[in-house]
């Protein structure tokens, strides 16, 4: 189970600053759909979990281990969090093939989620020796989910990630989210600006509206 | 006319020499600094980059001096090499590998710099919440997608070692078969009446090696960029 609470300021543009408040948690099977307008902080929120960014406040802790806690000093760099997050414009890596970018955060003893695994649920398959430079929109998002689940994490993330496809690459990439959250039941946090997208893949939306994460009335 | 002799033919091997481990001896110190003032800003980055710009404005002559001070036989450094280890740098071709370094130096920073700069930085993002140390990040991410940069400063580098002239004979002196490079050589040889056709036959050499040296790169530089598509 991943536990959020937090609290961020940081300056946001030229002369604002963005004041963030966040308090949820996430158990397996949990998948929490975060929605909230253009530079409501979705993205902070995410890159605070994931230890890009330091919160001001609080704490963030999965399972036993601590990974941000203000009060005692705490905060573990990104590379020893168990996360996996797939980023809006996928960012894989381009001197690398399918195959390569894959196995990119595969710890050395196998785990649980295996290649052949992410390769079927995802149909990767024929792209293994692909370079990222020959791959539609779609494809790239769906090999960044896979490299993302390799990492064998604690809880999955996902930011934007379908906001960088059209509408048909769309349709044709959620299926393959959806199967993938029901099969290997990680904890999800998904957010999106867009309504319809997080009704359809969490089993529970919140919104971010004015610095501050809320379950709807 | 035009066949090398045995002295013209070990100038040139010993200029390549001296151009090779002038690029080996750099690739580490300016792969570290270019990072550094790519990625970094600390106090003191000012005067910092502009320290390692130097030999780009400074006269070779007075760097060569400069050399000669610090590690020369009597020199700071110098005198504690001698005295510890019996290296001296001075006439002798390691002295012009330095020379030629010090000189190259700020060429294969700039060029590995901006490789450094062109890298996305979200990548290397992504790639630490995969797991990957900076370390590992730096080694699997950030150097593999600037080695047209690193590529290119060797090549700057390497060029620059040939022809460099004023630090060399400054530091290392001009003594046949051990610190007369190429440049040195064609001096030497433009000051004696019947060294004419022997200092033109270097200086079609020098021409060739150079143009070599670059068609080389372009070659290895748009193979690079083709692997990286």
């Amino acid at each position: 189970m991943l536990t959020v609470d937090i609290q961020l300021h940081q300056p946001y543009g030229v002369n604002s600053r963005l004041d963030l408040q966040a308090r949820f948690d996430l158990r397996p099977g949990d998948c929490l759909g975060v929605m909230g307008a253009s530079g409501s902080g979705k993205t902070t929120l995410v890159h605070a979990i994931a230890g890009l960014l330091s919160p001001s406040a609080g704490l963030i802790r999965s399972e036993e281990q601590v990974w941000f806690d203000a009060k005692q000093g705490i905060q573990l760099p990104p590379w020893q969090r168990s996360v996996g997050l797939v980023f809006q414009d996928g960012r894989l890596f381009p001197h690398m093939t399918v195959e390569q970018n894959l196995r990119y955060g595969m710890p050395e003893a196998e785990g649980q989620i295996t290649l052949m695994e992410v390769v079927n649920v995802l149909e990767i398959g024929t792209l293994l020796q692909r370079k990222p430079g020959q791959l539609s929109g779609g494809e790239r998002q769906r090999v960044a989910i896979g490299r993302a689940l390799l990492r064998q994490p604690v809880v999955l993330m996902m930011d934007e990630p379908l906001s960088g496809v059209d509408d048909h690459l769309k349709q044709q990439v959620l299926p393959y989210i959806k199967q993938v959250i029901a099969s290997f039941g990680l904890p999800t946090l998904y957010v999106s600006h867009v309504r319809e997208e997080v009704a359809e893949i969490a089993n529970e939306v919140w919104v971010l509206a004015q610095g501050v994460l809320r379950q709807p009335v | 006319m035009w066949a090398l002799s045995p002295a013209e033919l070990a100038v040139v091997l010993l200029s390549l020499k001296v151009a090779a481990c002038c690029v080996l001896v750099l690739l580490l110190p300016a792969i570290a600094m270019a990072w550094l003032l790519a990625r970094k800003q600390f106090w003191g980055y000012a005067v910092l980059d502009a320290l390692v710009h130097l030999p780009m404005v400074l006269p070779p002559v007075v760097l060569g001096y400069m050399l000669l001070i610090m590690l020369g036989r009597r020199g700071w450094v110098g005198s504690w090499l001698y005295e510890q280890f019996h290296l001296q740098l001075t006439f002798h071709w390691w002295g012009a590998v330095i020379a030629s370094a010090v000189m190259a130096f700020p060429l294969m920073v700039r060029a590995i710099r901006q490789a450094l700069l062109q890298v996305n930085p979200l990548l290397e993002q992504a790639a630490q919440t995969l797991g990957a140390s900076p370390v590992r990040t730096f080694f699997t991410i950030t150097l593999p997608l600037s080695y047209h940069g690193v590529l290119t400063g060797g090549i700057l580098a390497f060029s620059r070692s040939l022809g460099e002239f004023g630090a060399t004979i400054t530091f290392a002196g001009n003594l046949e078969g051990e610190t007369r490079t190429l440049p040195l050589a064609i001096y030497s040889l433009t000051q004696s009446p019947e060294g004419d056709a022997a200092a033109l036959r270097l200086v079609i050499l020098s021409v060739l090696v150079s143009v070599a040296a670059l068609l080389i790169s372009q070659w290895l530089e748009r193979r690079l960029l083709r692997s990286q598509r």
